[in-house]
């Protein structure tokens, strides 16, 4: 036996590599930078420890449930729909939802656009209202390929979009977040707006996907 | 800080590759577009990014570009576009 657990249950099987510690890696360069700054503005008491941990918890705890609602919102009531389009953050408002002090504008899906989001110098993403962005989103692959062949990045998320369907790319590269407002699934005639933004995921917001299919 | 573009004018992005922190994506540098969207006074990024006042603001706008004129074979289709945000300093009259 090379490990003493539990040797008389017929555990026995060889060395097993161990998945490696967090520390296993070397911090790199602003991995330290942010330890530091964070580390001394404690210290100078800019703010305590428990108030980094309680803004870390909250960047950590958003979710794609906020702009969920303003889509299903958006799919029901017309107003709503072109507020949102002109000024998300203000539409936001109104449903009690805080999309922060950046600018975020939606695009919308028709039956001759497909959008999708990339931001190709960094990962700039709606944050407040779809949560934090995925890891494939702040990949090179991601961020190259998908202003340089669109349509096979869609197929690889499982999306094909019709030929004669204007596929727009918009790259969020200043100082503007977008958010795609997809269009409402057929089938979901009279549904309410609970039941609506179960259907749609962060994925569509982002572009790459479309929403859930009633029933599925 | 007045607009200098409209919506619907022809632009064209300089062709300049200056060291240091820049938001023009080089792969629409020398490319030609059109202003879909004139959306206000930013402050400027490239001084923002090295704790100057990035002040004037300048205008920023909204460029369309024909996915197919970026790119040597692109393979989707024709009416494909691409819009990226662009601030004046990187956009002559084209």
């Amino acid at each position: 036996m090379t490990h003493d657990h539990d040797s008389d249950r017929g555990h026995d099987h060889g060395p097993h590599p161990y998945q490696p510690d967090l520390e296993a890696a070397p911090l790199t360069h602003y991995q330290a930078m942010t330890q530091a700054v964070g580390e001394l503005l404690i210290e100078k008491g800019v703010f305590s420890a428990d108030e980094l941990r309680a803004m870390l918890e909250a960047i950590d705890a958003k979710s794609p449930a906020a702009g969920a609602r303003m889509v299903a919102r958006a799919w029901c009531d017309d107003a709503f729909k072109a507020r949102l389009l002109t000024d998300v953050n203000k539409a936001a408002e109104e449903l009690g939802i805080d999309a922060g002090a950046i600018p975020i504008r939606a695009v919308e899906n028709t039956p001759d656009v497909h959008n999708v989001i990339v931001c190709t110098l960094c990962s700039c993403y709606p944050r407040l209202l779809i949560g934090l962005p995925p890891d494939w989103y702040k990949s090179r692959a991601y961020r190259s390929r998908t202003v340089r062949e669109p349509r096979r990045v869609l197929a690889e998320f499982g999306t094909a979009i019709p030929e004669d369907v204007e596929v727009r790319v918009h790259d969020s590269t200043a100082d503007l977040r977008y958010m795609v407002l997809p269009a409402r699934p057929a089938g979901t005639e009279g549904w309410d707006e609970t039941a609506l933004a179960d259907l749609v995921t962060r994925d569509c917001m982002i572009g790459v996907s479309l929403p859930k299919s009633p029933g599925a | 800080m007045t607009a200098r573009f409209s919506v619907g004018d022809p632009v064209r992005v300089r062709a300049a590759f200056p060291p240091g922190h820049v938001r023009t994506p080089f792969f629409v540098r020398g490319k030609a577009g059109r202003v879909t969207q004139v959306l206000g006074p930013y402050r400027n990024p490239e001084e923002l990014a090295y704790g100057r006042s990035g002040e004037p603001a300048l205008p920023l706008y909204r460029v369309v570009f024909e996915t197919a004129e970026l790119w040597d074979g692109y393979q989707g289709a024709p009416q494909d576009t691409t819009l990226v945000d662009i601030y004046e300093n990187w956009l002559e009259g084209a």
